[in-house]
């Protein structure tokens, strides 16, 4: 059986364990964050010995190289050594400069970090609560109109990090993000090419950050996104996306509601269910999804049938942690 | 001056514009889908790359072991030559569709079948 050596310790690896699972049973104190393979939070260096490739999943080539992995998705065939990375992967301090409620459950909160951070908008930070708590959240704002970083926290049940954002974080307050990751972005170079998205919640944080800046490039091709909850209570940003459909003809937007009869100006149906119906053709399009990783994995599979190409449906899964066991 | 099959198929493009339509097949035949069910799509469309591409006698990392252990598991689930035949149908079917020529179409036929032991167990 493989050991994991860690900070002058040896722990013995069990059969089917983790790295992470391993380093976290033995009360070693590391940071993570979805324990999926997302977020990169627990990112760590292999000293000695090779972790397995399917531990590499999303980063970066030089990081591959470099023996960087994911110890959450880790079942190494051997032996390894390991350390947290050092300053290339450093949190930044950031100053919380605003917080508004957009719906009962989601908070807007605006962040100025100390240095800055090039993102894409779609793209992810982790916030850090404390030394080794994380979350990721999607960038909804637009590096080229926005003064400051936005993301969109929904208040899950028993959420460690959410609850702190809506109950304790106050404008004025100091906290550490770490990123950007992700590939969930807008890419120039195609400005006629249909632009479908759908997001589910928060999963709008992206999406909207993704929408205005295809339309800042000048995205001339039709941009359709359909945002759904089962309530209206679950939706948010209407008005605001409603004034950008009337002021750019190929923007469309369409909000969802799965739960029962719809008002006037909703589709009835689940978002990805009615985005599939209208636009039943998807060769050539670029697909986003966010959010629900239900939603997430029935919409790949259907907007690929639907004839987009794999490589073109870019798909962000809104994972809860888990509570540790 | 002699091509490899690869080159006359059109090498790696030949093989990206496949996979698409390859899996898609894949997917939505009846006989097969699934067997796919529940797999990460990205995870399984970059192994359908692998094999079209050593299908189409590319450069391929998958042994005649790597085949039998891959599909170990499917087999134990029932999986049989009629699975097997409804993949090679839709490997001819992607490449028709590709307007690949048929002496083309057989030879990479030959290399895809070349694996039904291995695949099966037997």
């Amino acid at each position: 059986m493989p050991d994991i050596r860690y900070d002058g310790q040896t722990y013995p690896l069990r059969d089917g364990q983790t790295v992470l699972e391993c380093l976290t049973e033995h009360g070693a104190s590391v940071p993570f964050g979805c324990r999926s393979g997302v977020c990169q939070t627990c990112l760590m260096r292999a000293e000695v010995g090779h972790p397995p490739e399917a531990s590499q999943k999303g980063l970066k080539p030089a990081l591959k190289a470099g023996n960087y992995f994911l110890p959450c998705i880790c079942h190494p065939d051997e032996s390894l050594s390991v350390s947290l990375p050092g300053r290339e992967v450093a949190r930044i301090p950031a100053t919380v400069v605003g917080m508004e409620l957009l719906n009962a459950e989601i908070m807007h909160v605006s962040l100025q970090p100390r240095e800055r951070i090039k993102y894409r908008a779609g793209q992810f930070i982790n916030l850090y609560r404390g030394e080794n708590l994380a979350r990721s959240y999607s960038l909804a704002s637009l590096p080229t109109e926005d003064s400051h970083i936005h993301i969109h926290v929904r208040r899950v049940p028993e959420g460690k990090v959410s609850h702190w954002v809506h109950d304790a974080l106050r404008p004025g307050d100091t906290v550490e993000v770490q990123g950007p990751s992700g590939d969930c972005f807008y890419l120039p170079g195609t400005p006629e090419q249909g632009l479908l998205l759908i997001g589910t919640g928060s999963g709008l944080a992206p999406l909207y950050g993704i929408v205005r800046d295809a339309l800042a490039q000048g995205h001339t091709g039709p941009i359709r996104l359909f945002h759904g909850s089962r309530n209206r209570s679950g939706l948010y940003l209407i008005d605001r996306l409603r004034e950008l459909a009337r002021n750019y003809s190929n923007f469309d937007y369409t909000p969802c509601l799965s739960g029962g009869p719809v008002p006037e100006g909703f589709a009835s149906g689940r978002a990805h269910q009615v985005a599939l119906n209208e636009v039943s053709n998807l060769a050539g399009w670029r697909v986003f999804l966010c959010g629900h990783p239900e939603m997430v994995k029935v919409a790949q599979k259907a907007a690929f049938l639907a004839g987009a190409s794999m490589k073109d449906i870019a798909c962000d899964a809104f994972t809860s942690s888990a509570p540790p066991g | 001056m002699s091509q490899s099959l690869f080159e006359r198929l059109g090498g790696e493009a030949a093989v990206d514009a496949a996979v698409d339509i390859f899996y898609r097949k894949v997917l939505s035949d009846n006989r097969i889908a699934h067997f796919f069910e529940g797999v990460d799509m990205a995870t399984q469309a970059a192994k359908q790359k692998t094999f079209l591409s050593m299908a189409f006698g590319g450069p391929n990392r998958y042994s005649g072991g790597d085949m039998r252990n891959a599909h170990a598991r499917l087999v134990k689930n029932g999986l049989n030559a009629s699975h097997f035949d409804a993949v090679m149908e839709n490997l001819a079917a992607t490449m028709q569709e590709l307007n690949v020529p048929e002496e083309l179409i057989a030879e990479a036929a030959a290399i895809a079948e070349s694996t039904r032991k291995d695949v099966l167990g037997q």
